[in-house]
């Protein structure tokens, strides 16, 4: 078995690392739908929404490599990394739930696609600021994909949460179950306040408010209560990861730490 | 077999290149309403760059003709020559048609 590697961990890889982390293990939450989704179509849109987080991932990835200094890949970065050291958040790692007799719960899927995406698109806007032009650069072809996925997840939950009665309950489970998680979206800390500093980009907190009345008006519009502020806060970000994470890159890592260096 | 009643509509899909004038009809797919169909058209018939623009349109909203009328329709353009611009010679001015 192959040993793990370890960054340097300067402010800036951090900051980097963490939406680098957030789209490579949505991405992979996503492809586990692959072949599963409840329609055809579907199907074939939510892996392409999983192959363009995986294209936004392995970008920031080399990105960070360099930026850490050590040589390291996108492959190394992750597939070598332990657990603690990937810096995603905690909404992106969970599993995509159970339905009966089925792969995932579609409803808990497209709630969460919607929120990460209105998240995501908001931090890639402001990245295209970033004085780092290579991120910049990457920002400027992710905000055009973001701004798709989440028009099309927001389009589901609107159709989902307007629908029958037994699908708007399965929503408002869901929304339930995530909305604690939405906390670790916005809370700021040294990264942040590092990155915000040098102009790398925006704190998290500062996205916030956008954030939040976008959810409303899509929550308004399909008919689903905002579920009330939660004091949790998950902290997957800062490495401390839920239960799911360990079974997930265990799955994940296994074949290339087992066949170190294999191509195919 | 599922019942017909719960598969979503059925839509035709008509896509223009980056370079092209015209809509092509690439295929169809069941989607819930319009917006999903034009999104879904977008994910299915242009993973791959084919296109720019998209069309879809309800299949039950397709009004075509009946292939047993085809003799009916069509054959009698076969003997018409006189209907095609073969005959007229245009002058140098506007020759570059």
């Amino acid at each position: 078995m192959t040993a793990s590697i370890a960054l340097r961990s300067s402010a800036d890889v951090q900051y980097v690392l963490r939406l680098a982390d957030t789209c490579l293990i949505w991405s992979h939450r996503l492809s586990e739908w692959c072949g599963h989704a409840p329609v055809l179509e579907e199907d074939i849109a939510l892996a392409n929404h999983a192959l363009d987080l995986l294209g936004q991932a392995r970008a920031l990835l080399t990105h960070a490599g360099r930026l850490d200094g050590q040589g390291f890949d996108e492959d190394q970065l992750a597939y070598l990394r332990d657990e603690r050291d990937f810096l995603n958040v905690t909404m992106a790692e969970l599993p995509n739930g159970k339905s009966a007799g089925g792969p995932g719960d579609f409803a808990f899927t497209v709630l969460r696609n919607f929120m990460l995406s209105s998240w995501a698109l908001a931090l890639w806007a402001r990245l295209q600021d970033s004085r780092d032009a290579e991120l910049a650069a990457i920002a400027g072809k992710a905000v055009k994909e973001a701004r798709y996925h989440r028009e099309h997840a927001a389009d589901w939950v609107v159709r989902l949460g307007d629908g029958t009665e037994d699908i708007a309950l399965r929503m408002q489970a869901a929304l339930e179950r995530l909305w604690p998680y939405t906390n670790e979206l916005f809370d700021a800390d040294a990264v942040d306040a590092a990155a915000a500093g040098s102009a790398l980009g925006p704190a998290w907190s500062t996205l916030r408010e956008g954030w939040l009345a976008d959810v409303r008006a899509v929550m308004a519009e399909a008919m689903l209560p905002l579920p009330a502020p939660s004091a949790y806060r998950s902290e997957a970000k800062r490495g401390m990861h839920s239960e799911h994470m360990g079974h997930l890159l265990a799955g994940m890592q296994h074949l290339q730490r087992a066949f170190p260096g294999g191509v195919w | 077999m599922s019942d017909v009643r719960n598969e979503w509509p059925l839509w035709e899909v008509f896509v223009r290149s980056k370079a092209g004038l015209d809509h092509k009809h690439c295929g169809s797919l069941h989607a819930p309403d319009a917006k999903g169909a034009v999104q879904l058209a977008r994910e299915v018939y242009t993973r791959r760059q084919e296109g720019t623009s998209i069309w879809v349109v309800r299949s039950d909203q397709i009004v075509a003709s009946d292939p047993a009328d085809k003799d009916m329709y069509f054959d009698p353009m076969a003997d018409k020559v006189y209907r095609h611009p073969t005959f007229y010679e245009l002058p140098d001015a506007v020759n570059h048609m």
